[in-house]
Order: C-alpha cells, then structure tokens, then sequence
C-alpha cells in the first residue's frame, strides 16, 4: 500500500489484546494475519477504480491519522444525549475503544449484547463461522484494514425465537482528533428472532478523524432484523463503512441508512439473499450541503428464489455538495421469481449541488420483476405553488417540501424518539439551506 | 343570489395573459359581488384554467394587459400567498401530492397562517384536530385523511373532498373550484356540492370553472359564462348551462362571429 495514511496506520498496529492470544482462538488470528497480509497488498482507491469513480478520497488518504493510544475517559454528561430513552441496551464506543462505564450491555434470556473482546471466549463458536466470514475483505482495503485491527467490538447474539422487544442502540463517539478508529459489529439472529439494532455515529469536536467501520449481519432462517444507521460525524471527519448481510431462507432484513455528517462519507452495504423467499428493505437518505460528500454503494444480491427487495435511496443536496449513489442489484441464474424494485430519488437546492446516480441491475434469471427508476430535480413549482397558494410563504413553502422529502425516510425508522430528533435535525438543515 | 346592495369583490377589465410566449387569455372582462355564484364553461382551450391559475397568481403565467381588482385594490401586485391571505381560493383541478407531509399539518399550517393574517387565534394540535374533524364530518370525510400524506394515494374523488376541506377551513371570501366537478363519481358529486353550498353565504362567491353541466344542477349559479378563444364570449343566467349542455359550445362560437359579421 502505498499511501502514507494507510502505512502510518498499519505502522503502529497495536498487538492482539492477551484475550485473543488462547491457543482456541487461532482462527482469530489468522483471520488478523490475512487481513494484515491484504493490506499491504491492496491500494487505496482513486476515480481511476469503477467503484469509486465519482468519490475522490485523495484527502484522506493525504493525511496521516493514528490509533487511539490513551482512551478517552468521558464523563455520562458529556454523551448522555445522544441515549435513546427507548434503548435500556447500549453500548458506547469512545474513539472506537469500548467504554465499560457508559455502556449497559445485556447477557439474559440467552441473549448477549456485549464488547466482543469481553465474550470472545465464552461465545468463540458462535462467532467463529461468522466474524470476518460476511465482509469480505479480499478485495476491501478499508474492510482488510478494519479486520486487521481487529482488536475489539460490538456483539450482538439472539438465541432462536426470541424477540428482543427494545432496540439496542451501538453508539460511536469521536473525541480525538487525527485518531482513526476501526469500529466493527457482529450480529448474529437465529432462526425465528426479532431484533432492532440502532448504530449511530457522533462526534463532540470538529477536526478531521477517521471512521472505518464494518458491521456483519447473519440473520438465520425466518429471522427478522431492522438497522437503523445514524451517520453524524463531525464536519471534517472521514467515514468509511461497510456492511454486510448473509439472509437464509425467509429472514427478513429492513435498514434505514441515513448521512448527514462527515467531510466525505462512503457506505457499502451487501445484502445477500443466500436462501429461498428471503425478503429486504434497503432505505437511505443523504442530506448533505457545503462541501460535503456523501456515497451510498449498495448491493442486493437476489441468489436463491422468491427473493423480495425494496429500495429507496433519496439525497438532498445543498451548497456545492456531491452524492454518489450505485445501486446493484442482481439476480443470479438460480433465483426465478425474484421481486426487486428500487428507486434513486435526488433533489438539488442548488446550482453547485451535484448527485451522480446509477442504478445497476445484472438479471441472471428469465421469471423476475425488477423494476428501477431515478430522478434528480429541484423543487416542484407546481407542489409550491399549491402551498402559496393555500398562504405559506416562498420560502416556508420550500422548506416544508424538502423537510418533507427526507422525513419520508426518517418517518421509517421505528424508534420514536431518534425519528423525532432526525426530524428535527432535518427541519433546521432543510431551513438553513434554503 | 343576486343583491342590489352588495359589494363588488372582483373586477376584471381587459385581462390578458401569457405562458411561455404564448398569448390564452386576450381580453378577459368579469364582475363578481358577493353572494354570486358564477360558471365559468367553454371548451378545452379555451383558457378557463389559465384565467383560474392567473387569479391565484401562478408564477407560470405572465399578465400583458388589463386589471384585476379584488375588494377595490390591485390584485397585479400580490404574491399568490398575499392573495390567499386576503381571502382568495383557489381549488385544484389535479391537487397536489405531497408525500412526508401529514394532511393534518399541512392543513392546520394553511388554517394559521390565514387566521393570523386576520389577527384571530391560531390553534394547537389538539384544538385544531377537534376543529377539523367537525369540518371533515359535513363533507363526509373519513378522519383517517388527517395521518395520511396530502393527497397521496387519495382517489380523485378524496382529492376534491380535501379541496373543499381546505375551502372550508379558510372561508375564503372568493373561491375559484377549477373542475372540482372532475373526476367525481354521481355521489361523490352530490356530497361535494352539498358542501359547497353551503359555504356559499350573503358575504362571499364563488366562481365554478367547468366543462360539464352537472355540476350546476347542484349548485345553481346567478351567471353561466361562456369562454371562447381567450375571452368570454356569452354571459347568461343558469339556463345558459343546460342549452349548452343539449347543443354544445359551437353555436355560441358561431352567433359571435355572425354578430361581428353583422356588425362589419
């Protein structure tokens, strides 16, 4: 690898926590050792590359950022607004380091909610057939270089049948600047469980920092998982994530993936539909202004029958900002009967604003419905004129149509009171930008 | 109905319009006082939508000539949202979807904003949901309206119902309904104008834009216009609508031109 971010990152790996170095726990370090080894055979990627051919990171990679050395020890007032009163279940990530004192973890009921340094020993065969086995990073630089971190996390495991009522809220505090942290979380539902998992990033300061995130989901036969993901980094930190997603037969996987923060933010997520009649409903909402960036690059992979996916990705784009959305879906020759729609919805607030989008559909199979569509516009003068015409004034009339563009994605997340703040993060930015 | 004393609320005089270059009204005289109901009937094209759409101030449209005075001042001058205020109303011919806004808000913003222009209260959530429910039980409107986005996925007769709700809400002192008569089936029909009837009082008017006679069987208007080419070319009492309705709009077309034929 040659940029120097990258090297200097690698430069100072930390050692393997003393938990991983059991001799059960080999695999664990083999996992570490290969990704080790693809880092270094890896690049990091310009425009030259398909997949990032609209997202120039050259200003992360011009920078130098390092692991955390000492931790960040917050007091609960520093973060506590950012709890879900819906949530009894939490765990806090400082920097990326888990935070013991402003965490409450759950271990009942067979259901664990806990830091994965902390159960790798007692859940290794749990773990073992899934951690690094979703999230490929063979061809992944930021995914190989999370993997080869990999030191710590969220886990999250849900026996068979058991609905977990409450959402578990992952919460990721930046605090220190030029620190790079590799947050990374497991989940793994059994057949018939029910679980919502809320992952949200914050920052408490303004300076560059990098986030590199990977989040694995097995959902087993008839299971059932909603992913809501807040991105609301600090102005001038990069976020890089991936997120992959193995559906057996009948599972069902809903995510609401919203971006308002970061410099330049760029998510992947990989749903595959492993098995029969597996269904998922992939929404996403960019509101991004200024110079800011935000790329969505999702993947349904539709490879067994009576598959079912959803789509709805929308960016509201102010200032002289950039939204990349790729939207792949495909359907291999096995799956007959799959039933795929997606649809790539983007509204420019102004001149400068500017969205690539580029839905991708590779069909393999002669029995399917996919259907796609995109648009990318300004406001509709006619559905402005409806409400001037009813008293509202031009600008309020503006406001309330692009408030009411993105709330129709906030308004699917189904924990109340992260629905209302993102409402009202919404309102004032779609106020502000107008 | 037709009052000696009554004051006049529009006024018309020479109106002409544009959209994109192209001249649709060329001359446009109408006078309306409060307590009348007009129609307004031509063929398609004959610019009925547009003088409609030119009175609400659709920035689209762009007046060439003429006046148009409402209560005694310039209408000309004012923003589509000043002359909503003022007590102007425009009903849609194709009301608009508004998917992630709740009608509920969107209907008590529109309430508010036109009630604090009248300098009287305006009503919170709760007040307001109680305050509409009422208006909705007259129009036969199932409550369920109110969580729905506006006008999303509503039917066209739904979508008309939500208009006159809306009408109903504002009191406006001078309605235009463009083709609210469209898209309704005989007893949505029936329920709409009921409601519209009885909005009308001594103090407003209304002034119905349509193709169709039916919709005048229910509501009886003082004065039928007839639009042709950019103008009104006949003006009469409510038979005018059924003579239009057995014969057409080609005769009046015609008796026009052998009128100025006459006149040369």
């Amino acid at each position: 690898m040659t940029s120097a971010c990258v090297e200097s990152l690698l430069g100072s790996r930390p050692q393997a926590p003393a938990a991983f170095a059991s001799p059960t726990l080999g695999w664990l370090g083999r996992l570490r050792a290969d990704a080790v080894e693809r880092v270094g055979a890896l690049t990091v990627p310009t425009t030259r590359d398909e997949e990032w051919r609209f997202t120039d990171i050259s200003p992360l990679a011009k920078m130098a950022f390092h692991p955390v050395r000492t931790a960040s020890r917050l007091p609960a007032a520093a973060v506590e607004r950012f709890y879900l009163e819906e949530a009894p279940t939490r765990l806090v990530f400082v920097d990326g380091v888990y935070a013991p004192g402003l965490s409450r973890p759950a271990r009942d009921g067979g259901v664990v909610v806990a830091s994965l340094a902390g159960a790798l020993s007692a859940h290794a065969p749990a773990i073992e057939p899934h951690l690094g086995r979703h999230a490929e990073f063979d061809g992944n630089v930021f995914a190989a270089l999370n993997t080869a971190f990999l030191q710590d996390g969220a886990l999250i495991l849900v026996p068979r049948d058991k609905t977990v009522a409450e959402p578990v809220h992952l919460l990721f505090v930046a605090t220190q600047k030029a620190a790079a942290s590799h947050p990374r979380c497991l989940v793994v539902a059994q057949a018939g469980s029910e679980i919502t998992l809320v992952e949200d990033f914050v920052s408490l300061q303004d300076e560059a920092y990098f986030t590199n995130a990977v989040t694995e989901i097995a959902l087993a036969e008839g299971a059932r998982a909603t992913h809501v993901r807040v991105q609301r980094d600090g102005g001038q930190a990069f976020h890089i994530a991936n997120c992959a997603v193995t559906l057996a037969g009948s599972s069902r996987y809903r995510s609401v993936a919203v971006a308002l923060g970061a410099s330049i933010s760029r998510y992947n997520l990989n749903v595959l539909q492993a098995a029969e009649g597996a269904e998922c409903t992939i929404d996403g909402l960019a509101l991004i202004a200024e110079g800011q960036l935000a790329d969505t690059h999702s993947l349904i992979d539709h490879a067994k029958p009576h598959g079912v996916s959803r789509q709805l990705h929308k960016c509201v784009v102010g200032g002289a900002a950039h939204a990349v959305f790729n939207g792949k879906i495909m359907v291999r020759p096995d799956a007959q009967r799959t039933d795929s729609s997606q649809s790539s919805r983007n509204l420019l607030l102004t001149g400068k604003a500017h969205v690539d989008t580029k839905p991708q559909l590779e069909i393999f199979a002669d029995d399917v419905k996919c259907a796609h569509g995109a648009t990318v516009g300004q406001l509709d003068g006619e559905e402005v004129f409806y409400l001037r015409s009813r008293g509202l004034s031009d600008a309020a009339a503006r406001n309330l149509l692009t408030y009411a563009f993105g709330a129709e994605i906030i308004e699917r997340i189904p924990v109340a009171s992260l629905r209302h703040r993102l409402g009202q993060t919404v309102l004032e930015r779609t106020t502000a930008t107008s | 109905m037709i009052c000696q004393d009554s004051k006049t609320l529009l006024e018309v005089r020479g109106l002409r319009a544009t959209v994109n270059g192209i001249e649709i009204l060329k001359s446009i005289d109408l006078t309306v006082k409060s307590g009348e109901v007009h129609a307004l009937m031509g063929p398609n094209g004959s610019g009925k939508s547009t003088f409609a759409k030119v009175l609400a101030g659709h920035p689209a449209y762009t007046v060439t000539g003429g006046t148009i005075r409402y209560e005694g001042a310039s209408l000309l001058d004012l923003a589509p949202e000043a002359r909503a205020r003022a007590g102007l109303f425009l009903g849609f011919q194709y009301p608009i979807e508004i998917p992630g806004v709740a009608n509920s808000q969107f209907l008590r913003l529109a309430y508010n904003t036109v009630q604090a222009q009248r300098g009287k209260d305006e009503l919170d959530p709760l007040e307001f949901d109680d305050f509409v429910r009422e208006k909705m039980k007259l129009l036969g409107m199932n409550p369920d309206f109110l969580d729905r986005s506006v006008n999303e996925g509503f039917s066209g007769g739904e979508k008309k119902r939500n208009e006159i709700l809306q009408m109903a809400l504002l009191e406006p002192r001078l309605a235009i309904l463009d083709e609210t008569d469209s898209g309704l089936d005989i007893d949505a029909l029936r329920v709409v104008a009921e409601g519209v009837n009885r909005l009308a009082t001594r103090d407003n008017a209304i002034v119905l834009v349509t193709h169709y006679q039916r919709m005048l069987n229910y509501i009886v208007p003082d004065y039928v216009h007839v639009m042709g080419a950019g103008r009104i070319i006949k003006t009469g009492g409510s038979e005018l609508a059924l003579e239009l309705e057995a014969r057409g709009y080609d005769w009046v077309g015609a008796e026009l031109k052998a009128a100025a034929g006459a006149a040369a």
